[in-house]
């Protein structure tokens, strides 16, 4: 073997080897080939083509409304995490379960189901209406849909280092005089911190690239309504493959920043929980 | 799940009170956080089975027998049986490479394995286009030698894999990871070869993580839109899953066909979270046992596996 390598059981290189042909035939190559194309276009027609007004309208919106859901989940998904490890209601193992819905459920199923209950006539949307709220059809509509699909990433990410957490800490905290307000201020929350912003950043990539559950209730009207990845949907449905090949660059880059710091995230997550 | 009980457990009250928040704010944050669930997850999931149940039991039925309705079924049970088994074996191999080994270059290999996750499933479907597709790389040699991949079943199958890839590996690598490799050192000793090892301890020890992951795995192929909707060609009865049909029926208006359909698929999340709960039990009667019982099978053959390493 000419890799140095630790670890006695054999198959070192039968599983290197599988896992390596795999990746590549399944992964690699097609996004080779994504790249490839975008080489061939040229540099010049493929930024003209991901700056063109209607790309950069739909990155904004992308990047805003991504941001949206995310943040709402970074809210409410540690308020979950929290109610999930410390407290005991009815009900408790079935919410635990159902976080992870988002998972599970097809992006389809979830889109027409947000849009049938946010449209106007829907039970929540005819309530937001009743304030003068639309939600089907317009940014808050996607704002609902990419909250939907990022809840268990905030929740799953917080709830272990929350039910690791030493309660030592708090009781001295208390102990030294400092309010219930404080010591959350002060102890739970940073050591929370690290892994509150890897689910956020799960969150945020997560909605950046998402589809199915946004198609329905976005409306998709170029320049108001229309996210990036219907965008390159629409590009490929005229045919204009260099126009798709051009913004699914921009995502893909989009995407490679946002892995790059998930990574550095949760190495920074370890070692502030060791 | 209810670490924090578990951990207060028999103190004073006294202690318990200083770390604990008063009622009053316990009870708005258990509000606040069942309604954002209520109104974001459980409102949709309801409306599914509400809607497809909308004109009654009658309807429902006719909605799920109609014939391209059960072709859609078909399809999709075709890709995910191809995909679900495909990521399978990788998964078994990948998970046994990065839990077994240290090598050089491991994190970049099991960043470049995460890749799927983390690529929109429009750009999944995109590079499939743009390699098989008849502008594509390869379109012109397969459109000469008679093989059609895009707007056909093969890309689908394709691009089902692709957003599939690491379901399995992730969650068996998990619980690879978490159990160590005492029990695999020892059936070495005792004269065991590498495929011994994986059918009879490996894979019977992460056989709950093995699970979830397939059937994670599954609900994600059956489940599957952006990527698939790009490469399918949207052909009825041909080249439509139950995602893109259910996208079809909603388009024409035809809301109890189209949450019939959605319904099926509903209930395979559910079947799949209740699998995961089953699982999450299991891995903790199983670690539960092995502290309670210091001189138990399982440690036994840990304290065996653990003298010549």
């Amino acid at each position: 073997m000419f890799l140095r390598r630790r670890g006695v059981l054999p198959g070192f290189g039968l599983s290197l080897g599988y896992t390596v042909f795999y990746l590549g035939f399944i992964v690699l190559l097609p996004l080779g080939a994504l790249i490839l194309k975008a080489s061939s276009v040229g540099l010049v027609d493929l930024y003209r083509s991901a700056t063109e007004t209607r790309a950069l309208s739909a990155y904004w919106l992308s990047l805003y409304t991504s941001l949206a859901g995310a943040s709402l989940n970074a809210v409410f998904g540690l308020m979950l995490a929290w109610v999930l490890v410390r407290y005991e209601f009815p009900g408790k193992s079935i919410v635990d379960a159902l976080v992870d819905l988002p998972f599970a459920l097809p992006t389809a199923v979830a889109g027409i189901a947000l849009t049938t209950v946010y449209a106007e006539n829907g039970v929540l949307g005819s309530m937001l209406g009743r304030v003068g709220v639309r939600a089907a059809f317009t940014p808050l509509g996607i704002i609902i849909a990419l909250t939907f699909v990022g809840i268990p990433f905030v929740v799953r990410t917080v709830q272990p280092v929350l039910e690791d957490l030493d309660d030592d800490v708090e009781e001295a905290a208390a102990i030294l005089g400092a309010t219930r307000f404080q010591t959350f201020a002060r102890v739970i929350f940073p050591a929370l911190l690290p892994s509150l912003l890897t689910g956020f950043a799960l969150a945020l990539a997560r909605a950046l690239g998402e589809y199915g559950s946004v198609v329905f209730i976005s409306g998709n009207m170029p320049r108001r309504t229309e996210i990036a990845p219907v965008l390159i949907v629409t590009k490929l449905e005229q045919y204009d493959y260099t126009g798709a090949t051009a913004i699914a660059s921009v995502m893909l880059g989009a995407s490679f920043l946002l892995l790059l710091l998930v990574n550095l995230l949760s190495r920074w997550a370890r070692r502030a929980e060791t | 799940m209810s670490g924090g009980v578990a951990g207060t457990f028999g103190r004073s009250t006294e202690r318990r009170h200083r770390v604990r928040e008063g009622r009053l704010l316990r009870g708005a944050l258990i509000f606040g956080a069942l309604s954002f669930l209520g109104i974001f997850l459980i409102a949709p999931l309801v409306t599914v089975f509400a809607s497809a149940f909308a004109k009654g039991f009658g309807a429902y039925v006719t909605a799920l027998s109609d014939p391209e309705t059960v072709s859609a079924i078909e399809l999709t049970l075709l890709a995910a049986g191809i995909a679900v088994p495909l990521n399978l074996v990788f998964g078994v191999a990948a998970a046994w490479l990065f839990a077994k080994y240290e090598f050089p270059g491991k994190n970049i290999l099991l960043t470049l394995v995460d890749l799927p996750f983390s690529v929109s499933p429009v750009i999944a479907g995109l590079v499939f286009v743009l390699l098989f597709g008849a502008q594509g790389w390869l379109g012109p040699w397969l459109s000469a030698h008679d093989v059609r991949i895009i707007f056909a079943v093969p890309g689908i199958v394709l691009a089902t894999i692709f957003v599939t890839f690491p379901m399995v590996a992730r969650e068996v690598l998990a619980v690879m990871q978490s159990q160590g490799n005492d029990e695999e050192e020892a059936a070495l000793t005792l004269g065991a070869s590498g495929w011994q090892i994986l059918f009879r301890v490996t894979l019977k020890k992460v056989r709950w993580g093995l699970l979830y992951g397939i059937i994670l795995c599954n609900a994600r192929a059956m489940g599957e839109f952006g990527a698939v909707s790009v490469v399918s060609g949207h052909i009825r009865g041909e080249t439509n899953t139950m995602p893109l049909h259910v996208e079809i029926l909603y388009n024409e208006y035809n809301f109890v066909a189209a949450f019939a359909v959605a319904s099926l698929l509903a209930m395979l999340a559910l079947v799949t979270l209740f699998i995961k709960k089953i699982a999450e039990w299991a891995a903790h009667a199983r670690s539960d046992a092995a502290e309670r019982a210091p001189l138990g099978e399982h440690s036994l053959s840990a304290t065996v596996g653990s003298t010549p390493s």
